[in-house]
């Protein structure tokens, strides 16, 4: 128990400090934002993944979903950032709770399948709306505005947007640790564990499968939201199923198991992103598809599934 | 109505690459239980390995070269990679594995090719319209469907009518009992999984000389194959066919009539059969949940 305090402190102090260690290890304050972004959206992907049981190949739907939401509210009705981003995690939510009755009936490769099946009908849907998304070129045009507090006005540079997406994560991963703890997050791992065994319990699993694919999607879309905001630009390639394996990849990396795991597969997989594509600028997939081939391999539970070994046996 | 049959013609022709795109994945599926993400990756490479020979050693033989270099490349993964999947009891390793190896296989063909589409030359004689009756059609559309039902026949020929086909068979029905009669079910395997990267080596070159070639064009491919396993019936190599032509063909019809919804439409379709008969049209009831 002791433990667990400790490296959740360590995880929020080297998170909150970021802005002043990470320069001096060569990062920039982009970086370990688009890391924060994309560790949301495997964190929240991986409730479902590494915490029911269910195989999602198309949670970029929710994560794109969050992002066109945003995007198109700050072009169209607001100027208010925190509104939009409210109103990219509601429409991902919403998108997830809807299809939900769908995928909640299927298991294992079907499941797969059909969230592909949804995410690839949003991608096409926003490839070729061109008058209301953009199209093929992505939705830009809008941009994140400077947070107003009243007794003052704080422009979103890359350090004070970094602690933006800093204060939604906290957000996010609050609701997930709480959820985790309380009796719904103990059914779903009941779910995965032994499914036929929690229905024969008389849990309604599909309802619970549904309950999870939704908060799943609703985080998604807040990841997703924050990374419109992050880029001031939202393209299809966002929904592409491919950027739903980008985010399996994070989540089985850094250990399906383990509620840090994404973040720290989103560490490697952003890091290797930046850190190699400045060396070889092609081949950074090389390295990840390689280093995701051993994960899988050699520890499918991840980084942190071994580090968590290690300590057991210790 | 000219418009109808040219692009329920197109839809044909692009529905029988899915069949064997799908054919080659179903086999793999059966046999080896594994979700082969990498088979649009080995239709790629087959597609540009032929490119590169063709020059060389002209354009009918690379049409062989290419997919049996992809066979090799094939059991070579198998061999290496694969293997360590199937003690594996959740089937859900082994795509993810393979998405890896996809990974990889695209990344290295960019580097070698370049990120830029090259065409790839048919012979001339193939090249040429030969009806514009009715509706503009190349000779090498025709050769396509023609090639496609020729290696979908040997395929099932192979299946019946060989001793390794019917063990093939056997294996997908029952691996433990065919390796109790003494069948090495390891090289079973490792040719079935060759067989299948093979099929999906020669879809690639037969796509190489309608579309351009492309790093990516996997990543729309294989979608679609799973597509096409998933309506005709996971474990059904008849089912696969099946579902390859009918999301073809409803892709071709739908450009007809409303261009747009032409990529989404083979989705809506697949989404439909999970929700109202989730085993696919021929397949079996339970398999892969």
């Amino acid at each position: 128990m002791s433990r667990r305090v400790y490296v959740n402190g360590a995880v929020w102090l080297l998170l909150l400090t970021a802005a002043w260690w990470l320069p001096l290890i060569g990062g920039y304050m982009a970086l370990a934002s688009r890391v924060l972004v994309y560790a949301l959206a495997a964190m929240g992907l991986n409730l479902l993944l590494g915490f029911t049981g269910c195989m999602s190949f198309g949670e970029a739907a929710y994560f794109g979903l969050g992002g066109y939401g945003t995007g198109l509210f700050l072009t169209h009705l607001t100027h208010s950032t925190v509104l939009a981003v409210v109103a990219g995690t509601i429409v991902g939510g919403i998108a997830a709770f809807i299809f939900g009755p769908l995928v909640m009936r299927r298991r294992g490769i079907y499941f797969a399948m059909i969230t592909v099946a949804i995410g690839q009908i949003f991608y096409f849907i926003a490839e070729r709306w061109n008058s209301f998304t953009g199209g093929e070129d992505g939705l830009s045009g809008f941009s994140r505005q400077p947070l107003h507090f009243g007794f003052a006005t704080v422009p979103l540079n890359a350090v004070a947007f970094y602690y933006f997406v800093l204060f939604f994560f906290a957000i996010g991963a609050g609701v997930i640790a709480l959820l985790l703890h309380s009796p719904l997050g103990h059914t779903f791992v009941a779910i995965r564990e032994n499914r036929r065994r929690a229905q024969f319990l008389g849990i309604h699993v599909e309802r619970y499968v549904w309950a999870s694919f939704a908060i799943a999607g609703l985080i998604a879309g807040l990841a997703g939201a924050l990374n419109a905001l992050q880029n001031n630009f939202i393209s299809p390639i966002n929904l592409y199923w491919v950027e739903s394996g980008n985010l399996v990849i994070m989540a089985v990396l850094g250990g399906m198991r383990s509620f840090w795991g994404p973040l720290v597969g989103a560490i490697i997989f952003v890091g290797i992103q930046d850190y190699v594509s400045s060396y070889f600028p092609n081949n950074w997939e090389t390295f990840i598809g390689g280093l995701f081939i051993i994960a899988v391999m050699f520890f499918p539970n991840g980084i942190l599934g071994i580090i968590r070994q290690r300590a057991k046996a210790a | 109505m000219e418009l109808l049959l040219f692009d329920g013609f197109n839809g044909l022709i692009q529905g029988a690459f899915y069949a064997l795109m799908a054919l080659g994945l179903s086999l793999i599926i059966s046999l080896n239980s594994v979700i082969n993400f990498a088979h649009g990756g080995f239709m790629v490479v087959g597609a540009y390995l032929a490119f590169t020979l063709a020059p060389y050693i002209g354009f009918w033989p690379a049409l062989f070269a290419g997919p049996i270099l992809a066979g090799i490349l094939g059991i070579l993964v198998e061999r290496t990679l694969v293997r360590s999947m199937y003690g594996r009891s959740d089937p859900i390793y082994s795509l993810l594995l393979t998405f890896g190896f996809a990974l990889i296989i695209e990344d290295v063909v960019r580097t070698i090719w370049g990120a830029q589409g090259v065409p790839f030359e048919i012979p001339a004689a193939l090249g040429s319209p030969v009806s514009t009756t009715y509706f503009f059609l190349t000779g090498y559309r025709l050769f396509v469907i023609a090639a496609i039902g020729l290696a979908t026949i040997a395929l099932f020929a192979f299946l019946r009518l060989s001793r390794f086909g019917i063990r093939i068979r056997a294996g997908i029905l029952d691996l433990e009992t065919v390796s109790a009669l003494g069948v090495n079910v390891y090289l079973l395997r490792s040719v079935n999984f060759a067989i299948g990267t093979l099929l999906a080596g020669f879809a690639g070159v037969l796509a190489a000389g309608v579309l351009q070639l492309a790093p990516t064009m996997g990543d729309d491919v294989i979608m679609a194959t799973f597509v096409a396993v998933v309506v005709g019936g996971i474990g059904s190599l008849f089912g696969s066919v099946l579902g390859g032509l009918l999301i073809g063909l409803a892709a071709g019809i739908t450009t007809a009539y409303y261009p747009a919804a032409s990529d989404v439409v083979i989705y809506v379709i697949m989404a439909v059969v999970l929700i109202v008969r989730p085993r696919g049209l021929l397949g079996q009831e339970g398999l892969f949940e």
